[in-house]
């Protein structure tokens, strides 16, 4: 039978790294599909991020993409991919200016571009769209654009639930039609993985509910390799209580960047200069891993608020400064209830970005043959920390790579789809119609909830042998019990086959980051063991994870180097 | 602290049935939205309540309208009070299924790339 849907390349997620890669793939000649779980452009990260986009553009002030890259490996403490992230530094540039030309909207300052400072850059090097309003104008305009693109189809509400490989060659893809609850079979020379990241899988996050690690769960069933899984960065101060709707909880960092928030214990008393770190209030200098690692300690001395994080301080600042740093969202938070010159609100670190991910080379090449990733999916150039702007520029890069490369690839191969090698995957989904509608197993919502409790607990910002073996076992068990097909069906707008098909890749996922945790007995940027507190140089290398059957092998390899010069800046404007 | 309850009645069913309503008490906790709400009776009373939302605390992907009490309004914005509230979907689009109805731009639904329209 054939493929209900054929195509040359297909794109899974349609944040700005599968939006990107799908535009580029149209332009250099490639028949191309774009699909998303949710619906196009609004499911994952990129839309919901409010702040800045790290790129060499040097309109600021001198800057140079090497410039870029010294600060990116700095922040990667020793880990990085060093191609990966060059590549990623020294594109950032070009794509800041083609989403400029494709009317985005950066920030202006006479002139030139506005740019602004960050935690770990050195100079001011992040573009931005006013008010808060980033991610929002990005993923509009990366949007505008693939209406205009010839030969590219795009369709929301497709779930994609495996890759489909034939022999070592992708074939295409299995996907469940959410509204219906039917397998769609979709033929392609070649796929981009661009779903997404994982941060779901805590219980304190700043994910939407597609951030789940799809995308990791689906490159290792097809065979590829995921790369320093262990690495999840979390954000020091996102928002705890009160309950506040409407707002996105990491934006306490722009508050304190700007105006100097207080952060204080349950006794009103500052703390994060106990921690080996000396904070003044008037500057925002602790390194995000230090100010966590503080309020986790402060928490766990039974000094933390009552909602178990710190409270942040904003009462010492003058209404007329809070009004004109922030004019607008002040009002929003007022709706809140929470008025700044009254009440501090409680913070805590939050699950917000994953660095391990799909190993890929400069071409977005996974080692299976016409599989290609791109985004928070992709692994490696971050290192084991991410500087602060480089997931967005991250996102262009490697979606207008991943694209190109797949679209060459791809081209005037004959389409192969083999039904054989899909079966089991369509069998997966049609065996749902089994079930009655009536027929609800143990929660899968609820399981979901669990599993992000014992990320939270064991997997989190400190880690001990003790506890992460608790969770590598509760995690094991969790997907014997799960099963490999669906145990609930709604038959329509299947949102409890969706839970379960959450639940699997998510579980899978879970796991990888368990075992990294486990084999890496150092701390090191964001992955932070209780019983191993200093960084081992001896340590300095990736760990590479694969399926093989239904279990997963974790081993270590050599770290990608790529010396490149820093070139002396000179004033380019 | 007493553990106080919000009540949700909540419309259930298809195109093709006369909807039925569900009532649903949750836990209540100060400033939670009707999404919070929904999200929990999924996880603890009913996973199979269909509601649609991406986002969640952002208010961007604009997924979640639903009617309270007869207003469109976001789930993930509208305020739960102590007063029990009727969530129903929206009225002018076609339901799915519970409080999900067809909102998918045209361009953009799967039933198109699918040939099926
Ligand atoms: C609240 C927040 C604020 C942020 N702020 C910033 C910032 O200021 N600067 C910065 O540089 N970075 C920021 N980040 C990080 C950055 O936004 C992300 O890393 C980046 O947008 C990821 O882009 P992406 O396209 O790879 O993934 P996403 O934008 O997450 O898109 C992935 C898409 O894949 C879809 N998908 C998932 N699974 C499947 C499946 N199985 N089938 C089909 N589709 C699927 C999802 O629905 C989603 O639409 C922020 C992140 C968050 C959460
Ligand atoms: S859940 Fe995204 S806007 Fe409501």
């Amino acid at each position: 039978m054939a493929a209900e849907v054929s195509t040359d390349v297909l794109v899974v997620g349609a944040g700005g790294a599968g939006m990107y890669a799908a535009i580029s793939a149209a332009r250099n000649g490639a028949d191309v599909v774009l699909v998303d779980k949710s619906l196009i452009s609004r499911g994952g990260a990129t839309i919901m991020a409010q702040m800045t986009v790290a790129a060499a553009v040097g309109e600021q002030e001198p800057d140079h993409w090497t410039h870029h890259l010294r600060d990116t490996l700095e922040a990667g403490r020793g880990l990085c991919n060093e191609e990966l992230a060059a590549v990623l530094c020294e594109e950032a540039p070009v794509r800041i200016r083609e989403m400029e030309e494709w009317k985005v909207g950066w920030a202006r300052e006479g002139n030139h571009l506005k740019q602004v400072m960050a935690p770990g850059h050195q100079v001011e090097r992040c573009v931005y769209v006013d008010f808060l309003n980033t991610g929002p104008a990005v993923a509009k305009t990366l949007r505008t654009q693939l209406g205009r693109a010839d030969n590219l189809r795009r369709a929301g509400e497709l779930t994609v639930t495996d890759i489909i490989v034939d022999g070592d060659q992708v074939v295409g893809a299995v996907g469940l039609d959410v509204e219906t609850g039917e397998p769609v079979r979709i033929e392609a020379n070649a796929v981009i993985l661009a779903a997404g990241g994982l941060t779901r899988l805590y219980q304190r996050n700043s994910a939407s509910v597609n951030m789940g690690g799809d995308s990791y769960a689906l490159a290792l069933r097809a065979g590829a390799e995921l790369i320093d899984m262990e690495f999840v960065q979390f954000f020091p101060i996102g928002h705890l209580a009160p309950r506040m709707v409407g707002m996105d909880p990491i934006m306490w960092d722009p508050f304190r960047y700007k105006l100097g928030g207080r952060l204080l214990n349950a006794d009103g008393k500052e703390f994060v200069q106990n921690y080996g770190h000396a904070e003044t209030t008037d500057k925002y200098t602790a390194p995000r891993d230090v100010v966590s690692f503080a309020i986790l300690q402060e928490v766990a001395a039974g000094r933390g608020s009552p909602a178990g994080g710190a409270f942040l301080s904003f009462k010492h600042i003058p209404e007329d400064e809070l009004r004109s740093a922030f004019g607008p969202v002040i009002d929003r938070l007022a709706e809140n209830g929470i008025d700044l010159r009254e009440r501090s609100v409680e913070v805590a670190p939050i699950a917000h970005y994953h660095m391990g991910g799909i190993r890929v080379n400069t071409r977005m090449e996974t080692q299976v043959s016409g599989l290609y990733a791109a985004g928070e999916a992709v692994g490696g150039a971050n290192g084991a920390n991410r500087l602060s702007g480089n997931a967005i520029s991250e996102a262009f890069v490697f979606g207008e790579r991943a694209g190109r490369f797949a679209a060459g690839a791809a081209a005037g191969r004959d389409r192969e789809w083999s039904d054989a090698a899909a079966e089991s995957a369509v069998e997966r989904i049609r065996a749902s119609r089994d079930i009655s509608a009536t027929d609800y197993g143990p929660s899968l919502a609820g399981l979901l909830v669990d599993l992000q409790e014992i990320m939270w607990r064991d997997v989190g910002l400190l880690r001990t042998e003790g506890g992460l073996a608790a969770a590598l076992r509760r995690i094991r068990e969790m997907r014997r019990e799960i099963g490999d097909r669906p145990s609930e069906s709604d038959h329509r707008f299947a949102l409890s086959m969706q839970d379960w098909f959450d639940l699997w890749n998510g579980l899978l996922a879970a796991e990888t980051i368990v075992l990294g945790a486990i084999k890496r007995t150092e701390s090191r940027g964001a992955h932070q063991r209780d019983d191993f507190p200093r960084t081992d140089p001896g340590q300095a290398q990736n760990l590479i994870t694969r399926l093989e059957g239904d279990a997963l092998c974790v081993e270590t390899t050599a770290l990608v180097k790529n010396p490149i010069a820093v070139e002396p800046l000179e004033a380019n404007r | 602290m007493t553990q106080e309850t919000a009540m949700l009645r909540v419309q259930r069913g298809g195109p093709d049935n006369e909807p039925t309503f569900d009532e649903f008490a949750v836990p209540y906790r100060e400033g939670m939205s009707v999404l919070d709400a929904l999200i929990w009776v999924r996880a603890n009373t009913d996973s199979s309540l269909a509601i649609r939302y991406s986002c969640t605390n952002a208010n961007t992907c604009k997924e979640c309208m639903v009617k309270v009490d007869g207003k469109t309004v976001y789930a993930c914005t509208a305020r739960l009070g102590r007063e029990p509230v009727t969530v129903g979907p929206l009225t002018n689009k076609r339901l799915l299924r519970d409080l999900v109805t067809d909102i998918v731009p045209p361009k953009e639904k799967l039933s198109l790339l699918l040939g099926r329209e």
